[in-house]
C-alpha cells in the first residue's frame, strides 16, 4: 500500500499566559479524500499537539462553531476539505475582526450583546396562548423571511465585514439579517422597537455595501439585502422625522 | 488559597438546548421573579438539539388521536414504556408544537397556511411537525432567541459544569468551570435541572455532535442515582458511512426507500413487507428505527450490501420524488449528501448505514422530571421519563423535550422556592472537594494521551455492546471496561496544563464522564438476557421474555468493581404486551 498523503497546517497559535501576539506553528498530517480541514485540526489535537485550542460540534455545518480563517478566507472548518487545499500548506487562523482568546478560538460576547439589542425574537402582533392555535402563515409569506431565518450565528459575515473591522459598534451583517427575520414575519409585531435599531448609526447606516457577507454565508443568507431593504425605510422615516414637527429622529415612538 | 467565585441563585439549568432553554423560560414565566443560571459548555444556539432534521410528533390531523399515539409509542418501545407517563406525555405534545409556533418556529405550512405534518418511521398517521429538514436548528434558534427576553434567566454561556454539589442528600448546586480563564464557579440553588444530553460519544460511529459525552448522567450517577435502561442504544438506519452524519428519517417520510446491492428494497424480507401500496405507514421504510437497523445487520452479513471507502452501506433513494420537493422538503440533505458524501440525491441514491444515535435510557425521573435525589430534576435526552421503552420512535425526542423541559422547570421553580438553603461553610467544602480531582488532572505527570483510551472505549463498545449483542461479547466488554478504567486510573497525560481555555482538560473529563455511563450501558445489557427493542441478542436470549424481563434496568453505582444491577417492575396502564408486528402483520392489530 501506497503512504497516504500528507498536508502541512500551517495554524495561528495564541495563548495570551504565554505569547505577547499570534505566531504561526505547522505541523504535517496524513489526509483522505473526505477529509475536512476540521478533521485535520483533530489529527492535530489527538496526536501531534494537545494543546491546539478551537471549537468544534456538530462537524455537518450547522451548529455554527468552527467558524475560522482558512487562506484569508472565513470559512466554517468542518464544512471545506483538505484536499482543496493539497499540496499545502494550508494557513488556519482565528476569525478576522474578534479578539483572540485562545488559538483558534475567538469572543463571541459582543455578537451575542448584539442579538439582544436588534430583538430577535418574535413580539406578537397579538397576544395569544397556545389554546388559540397556530397562527395561519401561507408559505408565500413564509418566504418572505425564511432565508433569513437560517442563519446559524457563525460570523464569518463578521470577519469578512471591512466596516464591523473599522466600528465594532456596528451592529453587523448578521444580527441586522436576524432583525429583518422578524420584521418580515407576519405574526410579529416590534417592527416599531427595532426601527430605533435600524435607524441609528450602529444599524444599517453602518454598512458601505460591501457584500461580502453574503458571498462568505455557508447557509445562503443574505444580510446584505436584508441590510439594504431597511436602508429605504429608514431614509424615509429619517426624511418624515424633518417633515412632521416635533419628531425627531431616534425619538421614542412607542 | 484564593476564595471561589460563587454564583448565588434559586435555580440552576445545566445545558442550553432545547431541554434546558424550555425548562429556564418555563421556570422564568411560572416566577419571574426567580434567579435561573442557564449553565452550558457551549453557547446554548451550538447545543446538539441543533442537528435534529426530521420532526416532532404531536398529533394535528382529525383523523389522528391521542390514542394513536401513544399506542405507537408503546408499541415502538416494545411495552417497556411507563404507560402512565406516556399518557401525560402524548396529550401535551401538540400545546408544545402551537406555542414554538407562537414564538415564531417556522414550522413548514401547507398552501392554506396551516401547518403540515409529516409521516415517521412507526407512526400511525402523519404526525411530526418539521421545519423543512431542520427542525432541531429551527426549534433550538426559536428557544434561544425568546429566552432573551426573560430578565430572570442569566446565562452562563462556555461554563463546564463539572460536579453536583449534594449535602445530606439533598442538591445544593454544581461546581462549574469557566472555560474561558480555567476558573472555578460555585452556582448555589436548591434545585438543579440536569439537561444535558445524551451520550452517543461513547461509540466510534454515531450522529452526534462531539459534545455528546453523557456528564449529567454520570454527575447523577457519581451522586448514587442509578441509571435507568442504559442498555437500549438507538442506532439510526440512515447515515454516512465514515462520519456516521444523519441523513433524517424525514426521507423516508417523504417517500424514499432503501435498497441493497442487487437494488431490491430488502426490508420485506425482514417481516416489514409487503412493498406496494407506498408510501405506507408502519411498514417497509416507515418501521422503527431498531427494526430497520437491525435488518441493515443481516444484509451485511449477507454481502448484500456495497462496499464503499468508508465501510459497507446500503443505498436510501430518494430520486422518485422529483427535484423540486426534495429540495423543498429536504435542502439540507441535499446539500449534506452532496458535499459530504459526494453524492446529487437528486440524481443518486445515497450511500448509508446505521450509527448510534439515541441514548434511550438515563436519569430516571417522574413525570414532573424529578430525579430520585432531592432537588434533582433531569429533563430531554440525559432523563429517562419512560416514554421510549426499549426503543424510541423518531420525533418523539425534540417532543420529549418540550414536554418534559417544561415540566421539569416548572417543578424545579416549585421547589426552589419551597426547599431550604444550605449553609455558606458547608457550600464552600463541597465545591473545594469536587475541585481538587479535577485541578489533579493538570498536574498528572504520567499515563496515557486521551485519543489512545478513547479509541479503546469505541472499539469496546462497537465489537461487544453494539447493534446484536450476546452473552460471550458482553462478557468481554464489560471486562475491558474495567481494564479501561484501570488505565483511566493510572493517568491522562495531557499536552496542556494551562487554564486559559484548555479543551484537552475539559475533553479528559468528558472521558471520565463516557466511561463511566458505557459501563453502565455493558452491565445493563449483559443483565438483560432477552431481546427487546434496541436490545438484541443472537445468543441464546433471541426472544422477548416477558415473564423475566418486562422490567426496567437500574445500574447503580458500585462499590468499584462495576454498577450493580437492579431490575424493577415497568407501569402498565392499559396496553398489555403483545407481539410487535409492522408491515401486512402489523395492520390491524393497533
Amino acid at each position: 500500500m501506497s503512504e497516504p498523503a500528507k498536508i502541512t497546517l500551517e495554524v495561528q497559535r495564541y495563548h495570551p499566559e504565554q505569547d505577547s501576539g499570534p505566531r504561526w506553528q505547522r505541523y504535517t498530517v496524513p489526509y483522505t479524500a473526505e477529509m475536512s480541514v476540521l478533521e485535520g485540526l483533530q489529527y492535530i489535537k489527538d496526536h501531534l499537539d494537545g494543546s491546539l485550542t478551537f471549537r468544534w460540534s456538530c462537524r455537518m455545518a450547522i451548529c455554527g462553531s468552527c467558524g475560522c480563517m482558512i487562506d484569508g478566507e472565513p470559512e466554517l472548518a468542518c464544512h471545506v476539505f483538505l484536499r482543496d487545499y493539497a499540496p499545502g500548506p494550508v494557513r488556519v487562523a482565528a476569525l478576522d475582526h474578534f479578539p483572540i482568546q485562545r488559538d483558534l478560538v475567538i469572543d463571541h460576547s459582543d455578537f451575542l450583546e448584539k442579538l439582544e439589542t436588534v430583538h430577535s425574537y418574535l413580539i406578537p402582533a397579538e397576544e395569544r396562548t397556545p389554546a388559540d392555535g397556530t397562527h395561519r402563515q401561507t408559505p408565500q409569506a413564509m418566504a418572505d423571511y425564511y432565508d433569513y431565518a437560517q442563519c446559524i450565528n457563525c460570523l464569518l459575515c463578521y470577519a469578512a465585514c471591512p466596516q464591523y473591522g473599522w466600528h465594532p459598534d456596528f451592529a453587523g451583517p448578521a444580527a441586522l439579517a436576524l432583525l429583518q427575520r422578524y420584521n418580515l414575519d407576519d405574526r410579529d409585531g416590534g417592527h416599531r422597537l427595532r426601527e430605533r435599531v435600524i435607524d441609528a448609526e450602529q444599524g444599517v447606516w453602518g454598512c458601505t455595501l460591501v457584500g461580502y457577507c453574503s458571498e462568505v454565508c455557508p447557509k445562503g443568507v443574505d444580510p446584505a439585502r436584508a441590510i439594504n431593504q431597511n436602508k429605504a425605510g429608514s431614509a424615509a422615516r429619517y426624511l418624515l422625522g424633518w417633515w412632521r414637527p416635533g419628531r425627531r429622529r431616534g425619538e421614542d415612538r412607542e | 488559597m484564593q476564595a471561589m467565585e460563587q454564583v448565588d441563585c434559586d435555580l440552576v439549568v445545566v445545558g442550553g438546548g432545547g431541554a434546558g432553554l424550555r425548562a429556564a423560560i418555563a421556570a422564568a414565566e411560572q416566577d419571574p421573579g426567580l434567579r435561573v443560571a442557564l449553565v452550558s459548555k457551549v453557547v446554548p444556539m451550538r447545543s446538539h438539539t441543533v442537528a435534529a432534521e426530521g420532526g416532532a410528533a404531536g398529533v394535528a390531523r382529525e383523523d389522528d388521536s391521542l390514542d394513536g399515539h401513544f399506542n405507537d409509542t408503546v408499541t415502538g418501545g416494545d411495552w417497556l414504556c411507563d404507560q402512565d407517563v406516556v399518557e401525560r406525555f402524548v396529550a401535551e405534545c401538540t400545546a408544545e408544537m402551537v406555542q414554538l409556533e407562537q414564538w415564531g418556529c417556522p414550522w413548514s405550512r401547507q398552501e392554506d397556511g396551516r401547518i403540515h405534518v409529516r409521516f415517521f418511521g412507526g407512526m400511525t398517521t402523519q404526525r411530526s411537525w418539521y421545519a423543512a429538514d431542520k427542525t432541531g436548528f429551527h426549534m433550538l434558534h426559536t428557544l434561544f432567541q425568546t429566552s432573551l427576553r426573560y430578565p430572570g434567566i442569566q446565562r452562563y454561556d462556555e461554563y463546564f459544569c463539572a460536579d453536583l454539589l449534594v449535602d445530606d442528600g439533598a442538591v445544593c448546586g454544581v461546581l462549574a468551570l469557566e472555560i474561558a480563564s480555567g476558573e472555578p464557579v460555585c452556582f448555589t440553588a436548591p434545585a438543579v435541572v440536569l439537561a444535558t444530553g445524551g451520550a452517543g460519544r461513547v461509540y466510534g460511529q454515531n450522529t452526534n455532535a462531539g459534545i455528546v459525552t453523557g456528564e449529567g448522567m454520570a454527575m447523577a450517577h457519581a451522586h448514587g442515582v442509578a441509571l435507568r435502561d442504559m442498555e437500549f442504544v438507538q442506532w439510526h438506519p440512515t447515515t454516512l458511512p465514515g462520519s456516521g452524519i444523519l441523513i433524517t428519517e424525514g426521507c423516508r417520510g417523504e417517500g424514499g426507500v432503501l435498497t441493497n446491492r442487487d437494488g431490491r428494497r430488502y426490508l420485506q424480507d425482514y417481516g416489514l413487507g409487503p412493498t406496494e401500496p407506498w408510501p405506507r405507514p408502519k411498514a417497509m421504510e416507515l418501521g422503527p428505527r431498531d427494526r430497520l437497523s437491525q435488518a441493515f445487520w443481516y444484509e451485511d452479513q449477507a454481502g448484500r450490501t456495497i462496499a464503499t471507502a468508508q465501510g459497507s452501506a446500503v443505498q436510501l433513494d430518494l430520486r422518485h420524488l422529483g427535484e423540486a420537493r426534495i429540495l423543498e422538503r429536504l435542502p439540507m440533505i441535499t446539500e449534506v449528501a452532496r458535499r459530504y458524501a459526494g453524492v446529487d440525491p437528486v440524481c443518486t441514491p445515497i450511500p448509508v448505514r446505521p450509527a448510534v444515535h439515541y441514548t434511550m435510557g438515563g436519569i430516571p425521573t417522574d413525570a414532573r422530571g424529578a430525579a430520585p435525589l432531592d432537588g434533582l430534576f433531569a429533563a430531554g435526552e440525559c432523563a429517562s421519563t419512560g416514554i421510549h421503552g426499549a426503543n424510541r420512535l423518531g420525533s418523539n425526542s425534540l417532543a420529549e423535550l418540550l414536554v418534559f423541559g417544561r415540566a421539569a422547570g416548572q417543578a424545579a421553580a416549585e421547589h426552589a422556592r419551597s426547599a431550604k438553603r444550605r449553609r455558606q461553610g458547608v457550600l464552600e467544602r463541597l465545591a473545594g472537594e469536587a475541585l481538587a480531582p479535577r485541578l489533579e488532572l493538570l498536574r498528572n505527570e504520567r499515563g496515557e494521551r486521551l485519543a489512545v483510551l478513547r479509541g479503546e472505549l469505541h472499539r469496546i463498545m462497537e465489537q461487544g455492546v453494539g447493534i446484536f449483542r450476546n452473552e460471550q461479547g458482553l462478557d468481554e466488554a464489560c471486562r475491558a471496561l474495567a481494564a479501561l478504567r484501570e488505565r483511566l486510573a493510572g493517568g491522562i497525560r495531557l499536552d496542556d496544563r494551562s487554564r486559559t481555555y484548555n479543551t484537552e482538560w475539559l475533553t479528559a473529563m468528558e472521558f471520565q464522564a463516557s466511561l463511566q455511563v458505557a459501563e453502565t450501558m455493558a452491565w445493563s445489557a449483559r443483565a438483560r438476557r432477552e431481546s427487546r427493542g434496541a436490545h438484541v441478542r443472537n445468543d441464546a436470549y433471541d426472544q422477548r421474555d416477558d415473564e423475566r424481563f418486562l422490567v426496567h434496568t437500574l445500574a447503580h453505582p458500585g462499590d468499584g468493581s462495576g454498577p450493580v444491577i437492579e431490575h424493577v417492575p415497568v407501569t402498565i396502564t392499559r396496553s398489555t404486551p403483545r407481539r410487535r408486528a409492522y408491515g401486512a402483520e402489523g395492520e390491524g392489530s393497533a
